[in-house]
């Protein structure tokens, strides 16, 4: 008896090839890309899903707005508030706009629209995607001669992908409204002479590095949140699963890409 | 009710499975499964929770793929098909699901119309909107055309389940437990319903249940799944004239039980 199950723990332990969790890890990043190499295949087949696609970039795009626009308002004058007594001990407060500037069009702008839409947009593609898959609206489609895959997954990654930047530059633009306002409120700098110092120190190569790192971080939000509610299994619970493993992996991978990215950029600079 | 006798009129396959086999890991499902349905003919397949009769349709369908064996729908091989020619025949094919799969972001008529706008690019709007008042009609829930998915009782979900499916014109039709979770009245409603839908659109037929109500009701053949394979097939009375204590069993626990405990 005792040799029997010896034998059967032994089988089990050889099941894997380093560890169950190791073996799981590296499965997971080989069905992530080949869910990528679909995506492309898919992408570029027809029919293509236009319609589909401008809904998504309504839902993803204009109804997260207000809170990215909320978001870079808030950060542009926390951010102006905490920078002033630190310039102001050395006399430069005059190097306010150009600080701001640089820090929110090369970082803060597309980090925190990142995200904010990784949490609103990334977990609502999990959850959604995940509650069609265990609720068999998926097999449906699918039996209907529709393709699943280009109709729910390819609009949606696209979606995300081209509203990012948008959002970015636009998240920008209200974090600088916000910053100038306290600045204005503070020391009485024109509206002119504020932009005019911001905009001296940006660069072509900053504005198209964050638009670049949107681009980057809208496909990853896209591609975690697909991928995770599209192999969504185990019911309410795995929806409610894939829901949180699209926000974490995605953050995840926003902030290793955010210093791959910085690398890349610093060195071209 | 002459729809659960078995017809012999019946004689071209729409369906033609030999040797199936499924398995998942250790798990055989399917162990070498043979069946024909008939055109024109329903055939309920009955067996227990777990016995691998989802996975058959989802087989037929295309849905998932077989490990070894046969499996013919309309003419076609469906186990070595092309993408192309699957989702060409898939507009053959009406799946009723056991969930009904209603899209639930999307009201009954956005439901309906999703098919058969994209596989019938060249209809007008207004034919799209008398189709779906037409299937609407057929299973008896034009009131319920604005409604959302939410908003529908059990049996309203499994009728416009069937409908969706209908508004394509399948020559065949697969239909999931119908009639699981339902309340008798309307376990006879939706019976009625498939008999129409039979009648009605000359379809040829797969009932997954392990209701033997729905099963007399609906099928003019049976076929008993157990173990993987098929035990029994034919007709109601002949496939439980048997002493096959699996069989049995199965009749027992559906009729004999219920009317002891009434």
């Amino acid at each position: 008896m005792k040799l029997n199950e010896e034998k059967s723990e032994k089988v089990a332990v050889n099941k894997y090839l380093i560890s169950k969790g190791v073996d799981a890890f590296f499965t997971d990043i080989y069905n992530v890309y080949l869910f990528i190499v679909r995506f492309f295949k898919a992408v570029f087949t027809a029919p293509f899903e236009f319609k589909e696609i401008i809904n998504q970039c309504y839902q993803v795009g204009y109804k997260s707005l207000p809170l990215v626009a909320l978001t870079g308002f808030i950060t542009g004058i926390v951010f102006t508030k905490q920078s002033r007594p630190s310039l102001s001990t050395f006399g430069a407060s005059s190097w306010l706009p150009s600080l701001i500037s640089i820090a929110i069009i090369r970082a803060l702008a597309p980090l925190v629209t990142a995200l904010i839409a990784a949490g609103k947009v990334g977990s609502n593609m999990g959850a959604e995607l995940g509650s069609m898959k265990v609720t068999e609206q998926i097999d449906a489609m699918e039996v209907s001669a529709t393709n699943p895959f280009k109709f729910l997954v390819v609009t949606r990654i696209l979606a995300i992908t081209f509203m990012l930047p948008v959002l970015v530059l636009f998240t920008g633009f209200i974090g600088m409204m916000g910053s100038y306002l306290n600045v204005y409120h503070n020391e009485l700098t024109s509206f002119t002479a504020f932009f005019k110092s911001a905009f001296n120190t940006i660069s072509f190569l900053d504005i198209f590095s964050s638009i670049f790192k949107a681009t980057m971080y809208g496909f990853t939000i896209g591609v975690a949140g697909c991928y995770q509610g599209y192999n969504a299994q185990n019911g309410t619970q795995g929806v409610g699963r894939a829901a949180n493993s699209a926000v974490v992996l995605s953050m995840f991978m926003i902030f290793v890409e955010e210093l791959v990215i910085v690398q890349l950029v610093n060195a071209i600079r | 009710m002459e729809t659960t006798k078995e017809n012999t009129a019946f004689e071209e396959p729409a369906i033609l499975i030999k040797g199936l086999k499924k398995s998942f890991g250790n798990l055989v499902v399917l162990n070498g499964v043979d069946l024909e349905v008939r055109k024109g003919e329903n055939i309920a397949v009955l067996g227990r929770s777990g016995s691998g009769k989802s996975v058959l349709i989802k087989i037929i369908s295309g849905l998932l793929q077989p490990d070894s064996g046969s499996v013919q729908v309309l003419g076609e091989q469906v186990d070595n098909i092309s993408a192309a020619d699957l989702q060409r025949l898939r507009l053959k094919i009406g799946f009723s699901f056991q969930s009904s799969a209603l899209y639930d972001s999307m009201s009954v008529r956005e439901n309906l119309a999703f098919p058969l706008v994209r596989n019938k690019r060249e209809l007008s709007a207004a034919a799209v909107n008398t189709a779906i008042e037409e299937v609407l009609h057929e299973v008896g829930l034009s009131q319920t055309i604005m409604q959302m998915p939410s908003e529908l009782s059990g049996g309203q979900r499994k009728r416009i389940g069937i409908a969706r499916t209908l508004i394509l014109k399948p020559e065949i039709m697969l239909y999931d437990e119908p009639t699981s979770g339902l309340d008798p009245i309307t376990c006879g409603e939706i019976n009625k319903l498939i008999i129409k839908v039979q009648q009605q659109y000359k379809t040829s037929s797969i009932i997954i249940t392990h209701d033997l109500t729905c099963a007399k009701a609906t099928a003019n053949r049976i076929a008993m799944l157990l173990d993987g394979k098929f035990l029994a097939t034919g007709n109601f009375d002949t496939v439980f004239d048997t002493q096959n204590e699996s069989v049995r069993s199965f009749y027992d626990y559906n009729f004999t039980t219920h009317e002891n405990n009434k």
